[in-house]
């Protein structure tokens, strides 16, 4: 163990150990520890193999968005260790690394150069045979895979909440800036919400000996109605809205403010071996030290070059840890305050003094220090070779400003500073503390005058917060601005061979590879960045951005500036698929009757939204039965609309080509609803109730928007009629055949005969007990009767049609049977046998318009237009004399030359012969015309028919 | 896309809870005098850059149909309202 004396500020509760495994090995923490907090206190430096060489790598940034140590957590893979609380019991595997971490054969791919080294090598050699891609792959994604997911789709269970959360402000980063911003909003009045990726609130200053403070900012913002989501990291800006993620849950947030309070990113420094396990960024050291206890490595030296550097070697020392040395960059670094208590503390400083190079096998041994010339290498003579085992480094800050950069801003280098920074901000935007530019002892006074502008923005506070608002910014343009950043080489090196200097630990991207990409050409920082991936791995460039950016610079003449920052996409912080993917879909509609279908042994499929019953196993049988006997079908997937009011008569007039108003109480009529340019769009029945109400129902597929255009219509035009949408609440059987009748009568009181009960009456009556409307419409060509119910009642109005229809011969049919009968009568099936272009008078369906009606209705513009001619194109019946079955779509020739085609065929048990419906041209649509029907190579002969095959006349369904 | 609407009866809600109807475009008063004439005023929209007063349902709610105003640029919504409710017709549309 090496766990420091208690630490002020430490998280973790000594009082409570516990313990979870590491590759099946116990290993003992506290709780509040991580997983790198607790692997780090038990001696384990190496936590995860490299993704592309498999070098031990071990964890880096010691904060919550770090991401060189990716550990397997049971079934998940790419869990940051230093982001994951140990829970007890916790099952944690190292990824990437075969046989183990420790010792990984694929290291080789490392050690001896080889064949996998290059940038660019995947798209050069992979590439051919074209048809050796998918071996290559499968071998590729093995050796560079980066932790597993369960092989079978249903052991990949995950569930995601998701949250959908409107408010004034959001505040993105809960350090000091963050907090002192969500609670100046909050206390002018604003719904503020914060989030933070790290476990709690406080930022940098936990670790900084300020964590009284900021925790105390934290409290008194709780208290001030500000809600505080902890280890929850923004995951990107899209037009507004922030998606968070939390443990489980996505919130999605949506302010009409924001503010980045994201603070700066300390950037490792590029040297020999910089990957190797033992080396942290100086403020990652500091973090583990602080919060957690834990003592990254016996004996340190730090490297910097800046401040932050000097400052975490303070830290480091305070806690306990011996700084063998301090080496910093700056020739002057001597006189900074924090170099001046380092050296009272008696640390050793070497100013104008970097790190060469780090030795050792698995984790840092040795570091060589050196001053080095203006191209990195150090200066004869210089070098020095020191013992131990952490090397803390800090290579200047770059602020977080991907957020904001996504909102809209574009990034600059400061040239006063030595910075990137972020520009002008888009509307509604703040930024406040370190991703501003702030300087260190601002960050409150920032965060104040950015909640305040947010909460002014939003027009809260009156004239006296406008007032303090400016002066609190006149003050911040007052403050000292950030200590300049001193130029820092691409690499510093010792002039020797061997070793790698990464400029991107997440990708495996060296030095040499970025600029062997200048080289070949892609000299620019987005082009490079495509081509060698750099800053394209899981943590999204947080550690890899100033590096890369200043290997191009260097090595193609150009200034940072000229160079500049290429943008971070979302997700800024890494998310499980699952959680963006796994939102819900619509859910699949069934009918009441679902479970009736499936004991009857029904093929299910989906129709639309639907699953229905296509047919019960032998559909040319069901459709007989129907012809012969009785049939019953499952027509809940109707459209059913109830429309009521004084208007609704007016409505109607106006949507359908017929009359509707004119329409008695309890009589039916059929009608096709069309677009403005006198197209079929959707067809039905509609009944009258009582003089106010009509029911309406749709095709199966066009309910929906048939509502949405009926109720579209009714707030457009202003008429006085509610329309109600009973699709789902209704379910409807449709009874059918010579003895539907006698089967409904021993089920209803009702007077079924043909005097009393005619074609297209409607009636409201009692079957077996519940309460129906009972349609009697014909759409399967026989005596038919449609009865609709209320859904829970379906199954014993159903039950009982069966019951009394078992002495009758009554079969359950499917909608496969149904197409057949249908077919039959050459009633059209509407998105079947019609498509955007036809016209009821294409359609063969002129008796469904009235255009000598009065009132103007939609389509009938173009109907008059339609009516002066002839249309080009027929829908007809035709019947195959030769038996063929043409598919849907065939082709109709004539002359060789395509001029139209089939749309549905069937073969008819009932006639013994093939029939079906064809567009074919106007010459050619009339009764005894030939057609030549071209279907997958072959041709055949067809005869037209232009009326029904089967009882033309309507006879036997008025009967 | 990603904003925020609000429906006349249910208040703020994400934009994915609503249908859009397109811009408002009146059904002509009479018959266009030709098939053309017709054609355009079905299928032609102005489609501009700019401040457009168009329809929207509330689909996953309650169903209303409404109005609003809203900047094709930025998604900014200057208001909702019923048709009956709705401000008369602000400044014509910006063309960019």
């Amino acid at each position: 163990m090496t766990r420091l004396r208690p630490q002020p500020a430490e998280r973790i509760d000594r009082s409570k150990p516990i313990s979870f495994s590491f590759d099946g090995k116990q290993v003992d923490a506290f709780e509040g520890d991580t997983i790198a907090s607790a692997l780090l206190a038990s001696g384990r430096k190496v936590m995860a193999r490299s993704f592309k060489y498999h070098r031990p790598r071990g964890e880096l940034g010691g904060a919550a968005g770090s991401g060189t140590a990716l550990v397997q957590v049971g079934d998940e893979p790419g869990v940051r260790a230093a982001a994951r609380l140990v829970v007890p019991g916790l099952r944690v595997e190292h990824q990437n690394a075969w046989p183990s971490l420790d010792f990984d054969v694929m290291r080789a791919t490392d050690k001896f150069g080889g064949p996998f080294t290059p940038v660019g090598f995947y798209y050069k050699t992979f590439i051919r045979p074209r048809r050796m891609w998918p071996v290559y792959e499968r071998v590729l994604r093995k050796a560079a895979g980066l932790g597993r997911l369960p092989a079978r789709q249903h052991e990949r269970l995950w569930e995601t909440e998701y949250r959908r959360r409107h408010c004034d402000v959001l505040v993105i980063g809960g350090g000091l800036a963050g907090l002192s911003a969500a609670l100046r909003a909050a206390r002018m009045g604003a719904d503020v919400v914060l989030c933070d990726e790290d476990v709690e609130p406080g930022g940098a200053l936990l670790a900084e000996g300020r964590h009284e403070h900021v925790r105390a900012r934290a409290d008194e913002a709780r208290a001030a109605g500000v809600e505080i989501l902890a280890g929850a990291p923004a995951l990107g800006y899209f037009d507004g809205l922030v998606p968070i993620w939390q443990g489980d849950t996505l919130h999605q947030v949506r302010a009409r403010q924001f503010v980045s309070a994201t603070g700066a990113l300390e950037q490792p420094l590029v040297f020999l071996d910089n990957d190797l396990p033992g080396i942290m960024l100086a403020g990652g050291a500091r973090r583990m030290a602080a919060l957690y206890g834990v003592a990254p490595g016996t004996t340190a030296v730090v490297a910097t070059v800046g401040d932050e550097g000097l400052e975490a070697a303070l830290g480091l020392h305070a806690a306990g840890i011996r700084i063998a040395a301090v080496a910093d960059l700056r020739p002057d670094a001597a006189a900074r305050p924090a170099a001046e208590r380092l050296v009272a503390a008696g640390v050793e400083l070497l100013p104008a003094t970097t790190v060469v190079r780090a030795r050792g096998n698995s984790a840092v041994e040795r570091v060589v220090l050196a001053r080095i010339d203006g191209a990195g290498r150090a200066l004869p003579g210089s070098a020095r070779e020191l013992h131990c085992d952490l090397l803390a480094v800090s290579g200047g800050l770059v602020p977080a400003s991907s957020l904001l950069l996504q909102a809209g801003a574009r990034s600059h280098h400061d040239a006063a500073t030595g910075r990137f920074l972020p520009g002008a901000l888009p509307p509604g935007v703040h930024a406040a503390g370190a991703v501003a530019g702030h300087p260190a002892g601002a960050a409150e006074l920032a965060g104040t005058a950015a909640g305040a502008s947010a909460a002014v923005a939003l027009g809260l506070g009156g004239q006296k917060a406008r007032r303090e608002l400016q002066e609190a910014r006149a003050l911040l343009d007052a403050c000292e601005p950030a200590a300049p950043q001193a130029p820092v080489p691409a690499c510093a090196h010792d002039g020797r061979g061997g070793g790698k200097a990464f400029v991107d630990l997440d990708e495996d991207v060296t030095v040499k590879d970025v600029r062997r990409a200048a080289d070949e050409g892609f000299d620019v920082i987005e082009l490079a960045k495509r081509y060698t991936t750099v800053t394209m791995g899981p943590t999204q460039g947080r550690y890899s951005q100033l590096p890369s950016v200043r290997v191009l610079a260097d090595h193609t003449g150009r200034s940072l500036a000229d160079v500049g920052l290429t943008t971070a996409r979302p997700p800024w912080s890494t998310v499980p698929l699952g959680a963006l993917a796994g939102r819900p879909i619509e859910a699949a509609k069934r009918s009441a009757l679902h479970a009736r279908h499936r004991e009857l042994g029904a093929t299910v499929r989906w129709a639309g939204d639907w699953r229905r019953a296509y047919d019960y196993g032998d559909p040319e049988a069901e459709a007989l039965a129907v012809q012969e006997t009785a049939g019953a079908i499952d027509v809940s997937t109707l459209g059913k609309l109830l429309l009521r009011g004084p208007d609704a008569g007016e409505l109607l007039d106006r949507l359908y080509p017929n009359r509707m108003s004119t329409l008695r109480p309890g009589r039916i009529r059929y009608g096709v609803l069309l677009s403005e340019m006198g197209r079929i769009t959707d067809d039905g029945t509609v009944c009258r109730l009582d003089d106010e109400t009509f029911y309406v129902t749709t095709t199966s597929a066009g309910a929906a928007a048939v509502e949405r255009w009926f109720s579209w219509w009714l707030t457009d035009w202003g008429l006085d009629a509610r329309l109600t949408d009973v699709t789902q609440g209704t379910a409807a059987i449709n009874l059918a055949g010579p003895k539907a009748r006698d089967v409904l009568a021993a089920v209803t009181p009702l007077d079924c005969s043909n005097a009393a009960f005619e074609y297209l009456e409607a009636k409201h009556a009692e079957v077996a007990g519940v309460p129906c409307l009972l349609l009697r419409i014909g759409f399967v060509g026989e005596v038919g009767y449609e009865i609709h119910c209320a859904a829970p009642q379906a199954q014993r109005v159903w039950d009982a049609l069966f019951e009394a229809g078992a002495a009758h011969g009554l079969r359950p049919f499917g909608l496969e049977p149904q197409r057949i009968l249908r077919l039959q009568k050459l009633h059209v099936l509407i998105g079947q046998d019609t498509d955007s272009e036809s016209t009821p008078y294409g359609a063969g369906m002129d008796w469904t318009v009235k255009l000598d009606k009065p009132q103007d209705f939609i389509g009938r513009w173009a109907l008059e237009h339609a009516a002066e001619r002839d249309p080009a194109h027929a829908l007809v019946g035709f019947s195959v004399p030769g038996g063929r079955i043409p598919h849907e779509g065939a082709v109709v020739t004539v002359g060789g030359m395509p001029a139209g085609q089939v749309t549905s065929a069937r073969r008819s048990p009932k006639l013994e012969q093939t029939i079906g419906m064809a567009w074919v041209p106007h010459e050619l649509a009339h009764d005894g015309a030939r057609l030549t029907i071209s279907d997958a190579g072959t041709s055949f002969d067809a005869v037209v028919t232009t009326k029904p095959f089967y009882d033309p006349e309507g006879a036997v369904l008025r009967s | 896309m990603s904003f925020l609407l609000t429906c006349p009866n249910c208040g703020v809600r994400e934009v994915a809870d609503f249908g859009f109807g397109g811009e408002v475009s009146p059904r002509p008063a009479s018959r266009p005098e030709s098939l053309r004439a017709l054609a355009a005023s079905a299928y032609f929209r102005r489609n501009v850059a700019g401040v457009q007063r168009e329809w929207w349902v509330h689909r996953s709610g309650c169903g209303q149909w409404f109005l609003a105003e809203r900047d094709t640029r930025t998604n900014d919504v200057k208001w909702t309202a019923r048709p009956d409710e709705a401000p008369a017709a602000t400044r014509e549309p910006v063309r960019a």
